[in-house]
């Protein structure tokens, strides 16, 4: 038999030697190594980390975050002053974050599919414009197209003097070098009828999809929901707002000696990042949206087609439901990398979660270690939500197969 | 739709052809794919056509539900003629079924989704009714159990069957196939044969292009045979198979009946 | 027209040319730019946002243009367009930053150098492509020391380099060294063994997760803390450590996807024939799984490669960094646009042909693996 053969083999070697060729016991013995080599490495950081420290003077604790900040903000979306603590200052640089990511986001998926259709249109012109931005946007380094529309913004515009004459647009908006002034809403107390028929609008939506469903199912009968939808969506506040008098006052800016006053302003920090890294990131997306359309074989259409499906709704029956698989994994990492891209805010003094946190508090502590690693901690969990999301949507959509 | 039906029953009686198409070519870029096709189809006809591979067969029969354009010719289909109109184009193809050589299901719906997507969002058919539809088809190409798989975990043969169901959930007057067992195993093609030897029973009018030459003999009131873009011989199968009149279809079925 | 209504015999209908409207300029012109009306609107949108952009482009950045000139003043003086001039004023720094002139010759060569050793590299069917290999895997330590010095040529501090030739030595050091390291990730997270595995799966992640710039913050503020009380080193060598462990994990991901994309069989066949696991990963496995893996590391050094400009938020001047900086100057104040958009340019004629070349690659394996 085998096995005798393999025993009297066995029993010439020494016991360690018989250890390693068992595979099990040698992957515990790999596995063991693996982390002795693991934890030696961290030991030895961990103590260097402690020796340094203790060289100057130092010690790791976070009761930083609750001495004042004593730096200015120039741009908080809550209240804010030099007064307030660290951790407030960390807060409205996260909020800056989150806020620079998500209109990126916002622009960067519009910008994306819009050039991504472009890219398979069978128009020549449309299409090659759409190649040339999308290579040409995508090939330069994300950092250079921030400094770019920056300087663009900072030095090519003028004055709010020169602005409030020649860079006027009907008296409402402003381009200067010190942001773009718009008209501020005011909201009146009876503006609420109209926000409450909004959300009506989106509910009335929800409801008559399934309401058309049902019909459709037991009478065959199609409404055209999208159109519906979209008049009690939009249509219906605005005549509740009409019919409300108009309750919004706009707080127009006005040009006042040295500056506007009035009225709201976004930053040329803010434009130029937030534009910068929308361009960017949608070249990305064009690409992804087109390689995910072209995914669905023509075959599809073809078939949608002999079934006698309209070409509006074999989009939407057909091709999207299959292009989508394909387009969201990449989508949402596209959408982590902008997140991540927004840090660059630090280039142009953009005041983000790195410029407040890792930047002037860290200066003004010393506290490197605190404060990188806080940082990182608040990267590494915007990251976990969006690739768990991934995950959760990769296996809920996965096509099944044999 | 109201419209078009009552002008496919007029049209329909004032003749028997179901299908007429004179004096049509085609044309990719510069190149003359389709040359001068004259064919008639009456009700209940069932048509074989074969030739070599890059004859335009499949290019013509897929011109008939306009998934190819032609640009010159007229393509008269149950009455309506074939134009750039999209109203027309889509009451043809409600008219008209056609089963591909890739099957091309949607791998995203199941089994019964695929078959109920035309009926319901075409013919605005009532969902119970339109499962019901599919359950009664799907039975008939032996398949009922699979209703809620994916096409994916179907083998190929039965996904070509499914195709067929799909395309006869919308009660179509014509089926086209376009090399319905190329893409099989040779165990399943008698399976999606046998399936279409029962629908050519039942008295629907089918073009096939296909090299099956066995189904020809069986099934076909004519064979159509097709080279470099032209019809170069039409006749009914005894006729076409012991008789052949013109040298390239020798050379044709000594190649494909040699071996 | 009567040619096409004659008949003929079966079988000798000749080849025609489609009816006018249907072939040539017209047929293009139909079905490229007025297929439909909205087709046609698009065409006509297209034409309008070109005339917008190109006519003023031209004028600035050629027509009135200004190549030569000692300042800014002189070259508003001479046209209003762009002045390529302080381009031209700065463009040895803007290349070689501040590495001595009379040295630069050595940056020539390491160049030079590099495009021969990724010849063999790039191309596989190439004459002498196995000896041509063992250089491509000696040139880090040749260029290294071509751009250092030592050994017999004359020393050059790090904190000389700058310019496109610090992007090039942190971009090409990152992907050079983050390969193996890649490699290993790469197979450690498709290992079998779990604390192998988790350990692969959380530096991927973590490295990952975090932006780029905190990674050259911990090199340039607290990586000193993590070393033995009393060592210090260069500032660029923390930075390529850094970078070169930010693209390994990229690189692992890669690498990853070409492991997955060898059938099951390739494993099994290796495993039949008796092969350890190390041998047939060297000998049947990673060949396969490196060979299409080229076009997405090809993906990840043009990102990396963009990503080099990022040095400059630690105080590296690398080209980005340069031109940054020099915009300072009194003399060539407020010329940003033709600074970055000259960068630009560079950044763009390196990474699109890169990436074009990674098409091609893509094309070619997709053929091979047809076949």
């Amino acid at each position: 038999m085998n096995t005798t053969i393999a025993d009297q083999n066995i029993d010439e070697r020494s016991a360690l030697s018989k250890l390693w060729t068992n595979r099990e016991a040698r992957s515990v013995i790999l596995q063991i190594l693996t982390m002795a080599a693991l934890i030696g490495f961290f030991a030895f950081i961990l103590t260097n980390a402690v020796a340094n420290l203790a060289a100057v003077g130092k010690t790791f604790s976070y009761d930083f975050l609750s001495t004042p900040a004593s730096y200015d903000i120039n741009q908080s979306l809550i209240d804010y002053t030099s007064r307030d603590t660290h951790l407030r200052a960390g807060v409205v640089g996260l909020l800056n974050t989150l806020l620079v990511a998500i209109c990126g986001i916002v622009l960067a998926t519009v910008l994306g599919f819009i050039l991504g259709v472009l890219r398979l249109s069978k128009n020549f012109l449309l299409n090659r414009i759409s190649y040339c931005f999308v290579e040409f946007t995508r090939n330069v380094p994300v950092l250079l197209h921030i400094l770019l529309i920056h300087g663009i913004l900072v030095h090519s515009l003028p004055h709010p003097k020169v602005a409030s004459t020649e860079y006027n647009f009907a008296d409402l908006f402003f381009l200067s070098n010190r942001g773009v002034f718009a008209p501020k809403p005011i909201m009146e107390p009876l503006f609420w009828a109209t926000i409450i028929a909004f959300i009506a609008g989106i509910g009335f939506t929800m409801w008559f999809k399934g309401y058309a469903k049902k019909v459709q199912d037991a009478t065959g009968k199609i409404y055209p929901v999208f159109w519906i939808g979209m008049a009690a969506v939009l249509g219906f506040p605005i005549i509740v707002y009409v019919i409300t008098g108009m309750p919004i006052n706009w707080d127009v800016p006005e040009f006042q000696r040295f500056n506007f006053s009035g009225g709201m302003v976004l930053l040329p920090e803010f434009m130029a990042l937030w534009l910068a890294l929308s361009l960017y990131t949608s070249a990305f997306i064009a690409e992804i949206v087109r390689s995910g359309i072209l995914s669905v074989s023509h075959g599809q259409w073809e078939a949608a087609g002999a079934l006698g499906i309209k070409r509006s709704r074999t989009l939407n029956l057909v091709i999207i439901p299959q292009a989508l698989r394909v387009i969201i994994p990449p989508l949402t990492s596209q959408y982590l990398n902008l997140t991540k891209n927004s840090s660059l805010a630090i280039a142009i003094g953009y005041m983000d979660v790195v410029a407040t946190i890792g930047g002037i508090s860290l200066m003004q502590t010393g506290k490197e270690m605190e404060t990188m690693i806080l940082v990182i901690a608040i990267y590494l969990v915007i990251s976990l939500i969006i690739s768990s999301f991934m995950n959760w949507y990769n296996k809920r959509i996965k096509l099944v197969e044999r | 739709m109201g419209e078009a039906t009552a002008a496919q029953v007029q049209s329909a009686a004032g003749s028997e052809d179901l299908i007429q198409i004179i004096g049509m070519h085609k044309w990719y870029g510069d190149f003359h794919v389709l040359k001068d096709i004259n064919l008639n189809v009456t009700r209940g006809e069932r048509i074989v056509i074969c030739g070599p591979s890059g004859s335009g067969k499949s290019t013509m029969i897929r011109c008939i539900n306009r998934l190819e354009e032609h640009q010159k010719g007229q393509i008269i289909v149950d009455g309506i003629e074939l134009t750039n109109d999209l109203k027309q184009i889509d009451a043809i193809r409600r008219e008209v079924g056609m089963v591909f050589q890739h099957f091309n299901l949607f791998p995203h719906l199941t089994v019964l989704e695929n078959c109920t997507l035309g009926p319901i969002w075409v013919r605005q058919t009532p969902k119970a009714e339109a499962e019901e539809a599919a359950m009664n088809y799907l039975s008939k190409v032996k398949i009922p159990e699979q209703a809620n798989k994916y096409p994916g975990q179907l083998s190929g043969g039965q996904q070509q069957r499914v195709a067929i169901a799909r395309s006869l959930c919308m009660n179509p007057r014509i089926m086209l196939f376009d090399e319905p067992t190329s893409a099989l195993d040779p165990e399943m093609i008698k399976e999606v044969l046998d399936t279409m030897i029962e629908l050519a029973e039942t008295g629907m009018t089918m073009l096939c292009v296909t090299h099956e030459m066995g189904f020809a003999k069986t099934v076909a009131d004519r064979v159509i045979f097709m080279d470099v873009g032209e019809i170069i011989e039409s006749n009914e199968p005894h006729e076409f198979f012991e008789n052949p009149q013109h040298d390239r279809t020798k050379l044709f079925l000594s190649q494909i009946l040699g071996h | 027209m009567s040619d096409i209504t004659q008949t003929y015999t079966p079988g000798t209908h000749p080849d025609m040319p489609p009816p006018v409207g249907q072939r040539g300029i017209v047929l293009w012109l139909r079905t490229n730019l007025f297929s439909s009306w909205i087709n046609s609107l698009g065409t006509l949108i297209a034409i309008y946002l070109l005339y917008l952009i190109i006519p003023p482009l031209l004028d600035w950045a050629v027509l009135d243009a200004v190549l030569n000139a000692g300042s800014r003043e002189e070259c508003r003086a001479i046209a209003s367009g762009a002045c390529w001039a302080f381009i031209q004023d700065r463009f040895s720094i803007l290349v070689y930053g501040f590495y001595p002139a009379e040295l630069r010759w050595r940056v020539d060569l390491s160049f030079i150098l590099l495009c021969v050793a990724l010849v063999p590299v790039l191309f596989d069917n190439v004459p002498y492509r196995k000896p041509g290999l063992l250089f491509s895997i000696a040139y880090p330590f040749v260029a290294g020391w071509l751009l250092l010095g030592g050994m017999g040529l004359e020393p050059v501090g790090t904190d000389e380099f700058g310019g496109m030739m610090l992007n090039t030595v942190v971009g090409v050091t990152g992907i050079a060294f983050s390969l193996p390291l890649g490699i290993l990730l790469a197979l450690g997270r498709q290992s079998h063994l779990p604390i192998v595995k988790s350990c692969s799966v959380c530096f991927i992640e973590f490295i990952r997760g975090v932006p780029l710039i905190t990674l050259l913050f911990v090199a340039s503020t607290m990586l000193n803390y993590f070393l033995p009380p009393g060592t210090t080193f260069d500032l660029l060598l923390r930075v390529l450590i850094m970078v070169t462990l930010f693209a390994s994990a990229y690189i692992a991901e890669v690498v990853r996807g070409g492991l997955q994309a060898i059938p099951k069989g390739q494993y099994e066949a290796a495993d039949s024939m008796g092969l350890k696991y190390w041998q047939s990963m060297r000998l049947i496995v990673l060949p396969q799984a490196l060979k299409i893996s080229i076009p997405g590391i090809v993906n990840t050094f043009i990102g990396l490669f963009k990503d080099t400009t990022l040095v400059l938020i630690i105080g590296l001047l690398d080209v980005l960094g340069i031109g940054k900086s020099s915009l300072a100057d009194a003399q060539w104040n407020g010329l940003s646009n033709e600074v970055y958009i000259a960068i630009a340019l560079f950044f763009f004629a390196a990474c699109f042909g890169m990436s074009r070349y990674s098409i091609y690659l893509e094309g070619k394996l997709d053929k091979g693996y047809k076949r």
